[in-house]
């Protein structure tokens, strides 16, 4: 195995576009380490860009948006007061995966390119319309978050293309948004069911809203719908019903020993509702 | 398979080595540098065993690249006491039998120091949290959450 440590992400492009084989992009590391412990990967080359300039960057864009360098750690964002105010779903999804230990070096970056159906932070990110750019040998394009994963391991980067940073848009006014994951344990487990809300309000009006759900089908699923169920109206019954139903006619999950079809769709359509009143509560700043 | 020079910090002395690429931090600090408290517990970033810090940062050294040490500052248990005096953590623990076999030891002491810097005064709900991350199979955990909470009230008083 090559490894690299380029001081450009030119010159990191350049290496993953040269490579043979099998190639990974070393950030925190928690999970190519541990599949190349296992024998699930062997990388030939492994290129850790934690030595680029501006890769452990939280920076506030002059929209009011966000940018985070590619090797920004969840210890880092849960620092990040300011962040945390604007993005707390993106924050707390980000802080449920893993201790302390793999706080200080797992990224939301290397949790999405990771591809895994069940990564928290990634529903959360694509119900917070976050954006990806990557850079390649054909120059740089900018990626919804959405967009990203292709199936369990797999995502749409193509050969030579390497995250460079992630974007999240400018919260506005009245805004917010929630992350809320089912797992059998309190602590340090893999999702069995993912859900963020984020919407926008005025008064008690929802204007916006955006619903993803992790775990329940090969990638995490964006719910088009969710935006024309709640957009004109308070979160009542009738609305988190909507929503609820919305969860359910989305999944496409397997039966595995962490659960079963039936009950992930189940919680899906629980998790919707309680992420919703969470974000609702959060956008009319009631709710912390 | 060429071996990388790597120039890093352990507990304050500058260290040189050559590791393989594939080394962890905690292969190097056990193999090459002959710093054995950090144990194995998983090797795969669950059980806490290999708890360092890197810049101040508490981390699985087992989910590290010896490689990736080039131009940090690592923190292991044999950097907790100073000199033949013990840590105020390493003292609770033995005065309240928080350990039995001891190979998670090393690893919570170097996690829970790291909690207590950042937090003088946690609770016990923060501590149980923070420790998480960090398995012990023989103590029921309660002892070493004692532990834990005296130590901070104690150094809270001595500062």
């Amino acid at each position: 195995m090559h490894y690299h440590r380029p001081a450009t992400f030119d010159e990191a492009v350049a290496l993953a576009a040269g490579a043979e084989g099998i190639t990974r992009i070393l950030a925190g590391g928690t999970d190519v380490l541990v599949q190349m412990r296992s024998d699930i990967v062997t990388p030939d080359t492994l290129i850790d860009i934690k030595a680029i300039p501006g890769t452990h960057d939280i920076t506030r864009t002059p929209e009011g948006g966000w940018t985070l360098g590619v090797a920004v750690t969840g210890a880092e964002m849960r620092e990040h007061a300011d962040l945390g105010r604007d993005w707390p779903g993106v924050v707390e999804a980000m802080d449920l995966i893993g201790s302390t230990q793999v706080q200080g070096r797992a990224t939301p970056v290397g949790n999405l390119c990771n591809a895994s159906p069940a990564a928290d932070s990634v529903p959360a990110m694509i119900a917070a319309g976050a954006v990806l750019t990557v850079t390649g040998p054909e120059g740089s394009r900018d990626i919804p978050v959405a967009e990203i994963p292709a199936g369990p391991g797999k995502t749409t980067l193509k050969k030579g293309e390497i995250a460079t940073a992630l974007h999240l848009p400018p919260r506005g006014e009245h805004g917010g948004d929630a992350y809320l994951r089912f797992i059998p344990r309190t602590e340090m487990d893999i999702a069995v069911v993912g859900c963020a809300v984020n919407l926008t309000v005025e008064g008690d009006v929802i204007t916006s809203a955006r619903m993803a759900l992790g775990a329940v089908a090969p990638t995490a699923v964006l719910v088009h719908a969710a935006g024309d169920a709640l957009v004109g109206r308070a979160l009542d019954e009738a609305a988190l019903k909507a929503l609820a139903d919305l969860a359910e006619a989305s999944c496409n999950p397997i039966d595995d020993k962490r659960g079963t079809i039936k009950f992930r769709t189940h919680t899906a359509g629980v998790l919707a509702r309680r992420a919703a009143q969470i974000a609702y509560g959060r956008a009319k700043g009631v709710q912390a | 398979m060429s071996k990388v020079h790597v120039t890093t910090t352990v507990n304050g002395d500058e260290v040189e080595f050559l590791c393989d690429p594939r080394e962890t931090l905690l292969d190097v600090l056990r193999e090459r540098l002959s710093l054995t408290g950090a144990k194995e517990g998983c090797g795969t970033g669950d059980c806490g065993a290999c708890s360092v810090t890197v810049d101040g940062r508490l981390v699985c050294s087992c989910l590290m690249l010896g490689v990736e040490a080039e131009g940090k500052e690592i923190g292991t248990v044999e950097g907790i006491a100073d000199g033949e005096t013990l840590h105020p953590l390493q003292q609770k623990f033995i005065d309240y039998a928080a350990l039995q076999c001891g190979i998670c030891t090393p690893g919570i002491l170097v996690a829970a120091k790291s909690l207590l810097e950042k937090n003088p005064d946690p609770t016990e709900t923060e501590v149980r949290y923070w420790l998480a991350g960090n398995l012990c199979r023989c103590t029921g955990y309660d002892k070493i959450i004692r532990a834990v909470m005296d130590t901070a009230a104690e150094m809270r008083e001595a500062s």
